[in-house]
């Protein structure tokens, strides 16, 4: 008996896409399986090591939490979609040079959930920052280098704006 | 910041070029284990038992055969019996369960369906009858005169005795005559420790496609720190010739030792040949606390005697590593972690003890940090108890180039007094320790590996490179090793590119463990490069119609008097028509790996009313022989002091009395998090090692060890507590503030 798929449409990184999801697959999986974008990494399934982050209409989530179904009409972005063509984002400038990233697999997280905060405070403190990406997990970094790469980017992206 | 002894300048090596491999992990298109798909694939899921020690009575697997979308079902009936003794045997028990189960989350069966959701269905189904044994949880128990068998396989590691036994291994050293130290000392001071299982906490969870063809051989894409060994063990667990095997690496998500052994592999490829399908097998994080290595708990009794103006004369204990439900030498590499001072008088025993609870594993600096925060816990108390600075006393005891490590074996030249003078000199000691807070101290070492790498170096057409290792890179090896090649072949280090190859498409390398890959892995390379000059060399000598020694190489070309120098890629252009291609390979079996030691420092402060642990500065210093890329060598300090943090303050594995794990997720076994920590200050100390031609040490593992105790001196010096166990959880501090 083959369950029943639901028709969904919605934007993803700047293209309007359309894919058939059961009720119960993660709006992750669909990312991962229907669309084949595989930037966003499962380290959890629960929620709790933002591995998966994506911004739907704007806002950091994990993607492992939502229900595919519930991507309809919405604007999403992955780590696939921060690059402008083949200009990086500040941020993913800022991880390379300053090395924020050992294994890799926690950092499309780290980015879109840096981007978030970037995006609502151009200007946050050393505190604020850790605590933006306090629902992020990376197990190699110590997370000393990544915060420093969000502030240089911070500079870099206000210079930018001015 | 770096603090150099002299060695010669490098126009490469020590600089910080953006990693080779970078560009795909920050655009998403690194492709980790669990990104691969292949047409036709089946997902397979396992069965794992409820129960922490059980006899399978029945196994039927009737009802999920029949079950939608399901095409295969193994047991332990699947895979063949190796034979008692057998290397591997213990690694083919514990991915599969053969009679007896040995810990809640053992593996019994496993079922590979269309999707990942009937495969599970189907496995839930799995009909089993179990005859329940006696569940051992803790090290007291398992030693206890007449306990129960944890695992009736199990014998005594180097005793000869034929006879089941809870203990994996029993280590003594003894030199010196303790008893008339400990006469002779002015100050004597004994405590306990414990500590709790940790986990490598990875944040990619194990996962494998592997697809197996109907001519028998396996194409394997797994995320591991070395395919060459999770070729070797699936040959063992399935009784293959090895050449049945191809395993290419994938992108490993963070592996910290815990990767260095396998769990799906060989259960993927059973699935794969009954099936006729490829079969992806991905864990959930779930399955990962549940059923893969966490680091060992253990406990200690440590004794050190002192003269009243500090030298150290004795030291004398006992400290045991709770290994799990299989043997495995963390006992025993734990005897050689277990004194870095000089001890003319020592008496030691090390042992391992099994539990009903999942294999331990590797991880990181594997059993130091256990034996470093008793030995460093003691050594601080005696500090204060004569009133010196902790680190005048260290300095005093340090042990140095010649003087015998636990073992008795001579170290070799080591940069433990450097890094001491590099913590007592720096910003962070000189500074005064703010109001509120306390200042610890701590140490620790790791004695690294060498072991086997293969590498190939080809120069290209136009003067680029390609350096091929089987080392996977988990955390910025192929950027050194691109720096090194940089170095000796005098070419910008982004003309070079680094890979990472699959088992037949490089020489045999060992594992990416014991920080010996830019290392070993690097000399295997800077062989190459330079068997490779020599034939540049001689290219270039038959271009310009000279002999060959009277040809140079210099800053990337060949330079011969009367000549103008003749660059690299002048020389590779005309490799056709002077004797072919371009291309070495370079193996070996690497000794002299060098022990790195490190010293760290930290700020904490003590909130009385909940019990929480703040760290508020933190400063590291350690030797790194010499950093190829100091930035990736920071990075590691960094990551296994966090790692070391996370093990002092909040992580633990909480069992139910039946041996259940209650807290196997994320959000309750605890990892430290961004707002968790300070920024970790680092001091990269460089005492080259004489065995390593840029006197590379290994950088990985010696950051884990010394944090448990820096922390634990640290609240010592704020409340007055000497906390002997760990976590030093919030609900643990308030605790002993209450006793106090």
């Amino acid at each position: 008996m083959k369950r029943s798929r639901t028709h969904v449409t919605c934007t993803v990184n700047g293209d309007e896409v359309d894919f058939l999801a059961s009720d119960d697959t993660s709006l992750l999986d669909a990312l991962r399986d229907e669309l084949g974008l595989t930037g966003a990494k499962e380290g959890c399934g629960t929620g709790d090591c933002g591995a998966c982050s994506i911004l739907v209409d704007g806002r950091v989530n994990c993607s492992c939490l939502m229900f595919a179904p519930e991507a309809e009409g919405s604007d999403i972005v992955t780590v696939e979609g921060i690059a402008q063509g083949d200009q990086l984002h500040p941020l993913q400038q800022t991880f390379l040079e300053g090395a924020a990233l050992q294994c890799g697999i926690c950092t499309p997280g780290f980015l879109v959930s840096a981007k978030a905060l970037l995006d609502e405070n151009p200007d946050p403190t050393e505190t604020e920052i850790r605590y933006a990406l306090a629902g992020n997990l990376c197990r190699c970094t110590g997370y000393d280098k990544i915060v420093r790469s969000v502030q240089e980017a911070a500079v870099q992206l206000r210079g930018a704006s001015r | 910041m770096t603090v150099t002894e002299d060695r010669p300048a490098y126009k490469w090596v020590g600089t910080r070029p953006i990693r080779h491999d970078g560009y795909d992990k920050v655009v998403g298109k690194a492709r980790f284990a669990a990104d691969l798909n292949l047409p036709g694939q089946l997902h397979g899921v396992f069965l794992r038992s409820p129960h922490g020690h059980a006899r399978i009575v029945s196994i039927d697997t009737s009802t999920a055969e029949a079950m939608p979308g399901v095409k295969a079902v193994v047991t332990g009936d699947d895979f063949p019996a190796l034979a008692a003794g057998h290397p591997e045997r213990d690694t083919a028990i514990n991915l599969m369960a053969r009679g007896v189960v040995l810990y809640v989350g053992h593996a019994l069966a496993a079922v590979a369906a269309s999707t990942r959701a009937e495969a599970a269905a189907a496995a839930a189904a799995i009909e089993v009858e179990y005859d329940l044994l006696p569940v051992i949880l803790s090290l007291d128990e398992s030693m206890a005169d007449g306990s129960p068998l944890v695992n009736e396989d199990n014998r005594t590691a180097f005793s000869g005795s034929d006879e089941p036994s809870n203990l994996a291994s029993v280590t003594p050293l003894e030199r010196g005559d303790v008893d008339a130290a400990f006469e002779a000392a002015d100050l004597v001071i004994e405590r306990e420790f414990e500590t709790s299982w940790v986990h490598q906490g990875y944040i990619e969870p194990h996962a494998c496609v592997v697809d197996v063809g109907a001519d028998g051989k396996a194409d394997i894409w797994a995320s591991s720190q070395g395919h060459f060994r999770v070729r070797s063990q699936t040959a063992a667990v399935l009784d293959w010739d090895t050449a049945r095997i191809k395993v290419t690496p994938a992108e490993i998500g963070g592996g910290f030792g815990g990767k260095t052994t396998i769990y799906l592999e060989p259960v993927a490829a059973r699935l794969s040949e009954k099936s006729g399908r490829p079969v992806k097998i991905v864990m959930t994080r779930e399955e990962v606390l549940r059923a893969t290595g966490p680091a060992p708990g253990s406990k200690a009794r440590i004794r050190i005697g002192a003269t009243s103006d500090g030298e150290l004369t004795a030291i004398e204990g006992w400290i045991g590593y709770i290994v799990g439900c299989v043997n495995n030498m963390a006992g025993f590499i734990g005897a050689m972690s277990l004194a870095s001072y000089k001890f003319p008088n020592l008496k030691l025993e090390a042992v391992g003890v099994l539990t009903n609870t999942p294999a331990t594993a590797a991880y990181r600096a594997p059993s130091a940090p256990q034996a470093a925060f008793a030995v460093e816990s003691v050594i601080d108390e005696i500090a204060q108890t004569l009133g010196l600075d902790p680190i005048d006393l260290r300095l005093k005891n340090a042990v140095v180039e010649g003087d015998p490590t636990a073992m008795g074996m001579p170290h070799p030249r080591i940069g433990f007094v450097e890094c001491l003078e590099a913590i007592r000199d720096s910003d962070h000691y000189g500074s005064p320790v703010p109001d509120g807070a306390a200042r610890g101290i701590g140490t620790g070492f790791w004695f690294n590996i060498g072991e086997q790498s293969s590498a190939t170096v080809n120069l290209n057409e136009d003067g680029t490179a390609t350096v091929i290792t089987g080392s996977p890179d988990i955390g910025g090896s192929r950027a050194s090793m691109a720096l090194m090649a940089a170095e000796e072949l005098g070419i910008d280090v982004h003309r070079i590119t680094p890979v990472v190859a699959d088992t037949e498409s490089v020489g045999f390398t060992d594992v990416t463990e014991g920080s010996r890959a830019t290392f070993a892995t690097g000399m295997a390379v800077v062989n190459a490069c330079r068997e490779l000059v020599d034939e540049l060399k001689a290219r270039a000598a038959t271009i310009m119609g000279v002999d060959s020694e009277a040809v140079d190489w210099i800053d990337g070309a060949a330079v011969a008097e009367e000549h103008d120098p003749l660059p690299l890629d002048a020389i590779t252009a005309k490799a056709k028509g002077t004797g072919g291609p371009l291309t070495v390979t370079a193996s070996l079996n690497a000794g002299g790996a060098g022990p790195s030691f490190a010293v760290h420092c930290c700020d904490v402060a003590v909130d009385e009313e909940t019990g929480q642990v703040t760290v508020l500065r933190y400063t590291t210093a350690q030797d790194a022989g010499t950093a190829i890329h100091p930035s990736y060598v920071e990075g590691q300090m960094q990551g296994g002091t966090a790692q070391g943090i996370g093990w002092a303050l909040n992580e633990e594995y909480v069992y139910s009395e039946d041996g259940t794990m209650l807290n196997a997720s994320f959000l309750d076994y605890r990892v430290p998090v961004a707002s968790d920590l300070p920024m970790i200050e680092t001091i990269i100390v460089e005492v080259p090692n004489p065995a390593h031609p840029y006197g590379v040490r290994g950088v990985g593992e010696t950051g884990i060890v010394p944090p448990l105790a820096t922390i634990a001196n640290a609240v010592n010096r704020a409340t007055g507590l000497r906390i002997s166990a760990l976590p030093m959880s919030p609900p643990a501090i308030l605790a002993a503030l209450n006793e106090r």
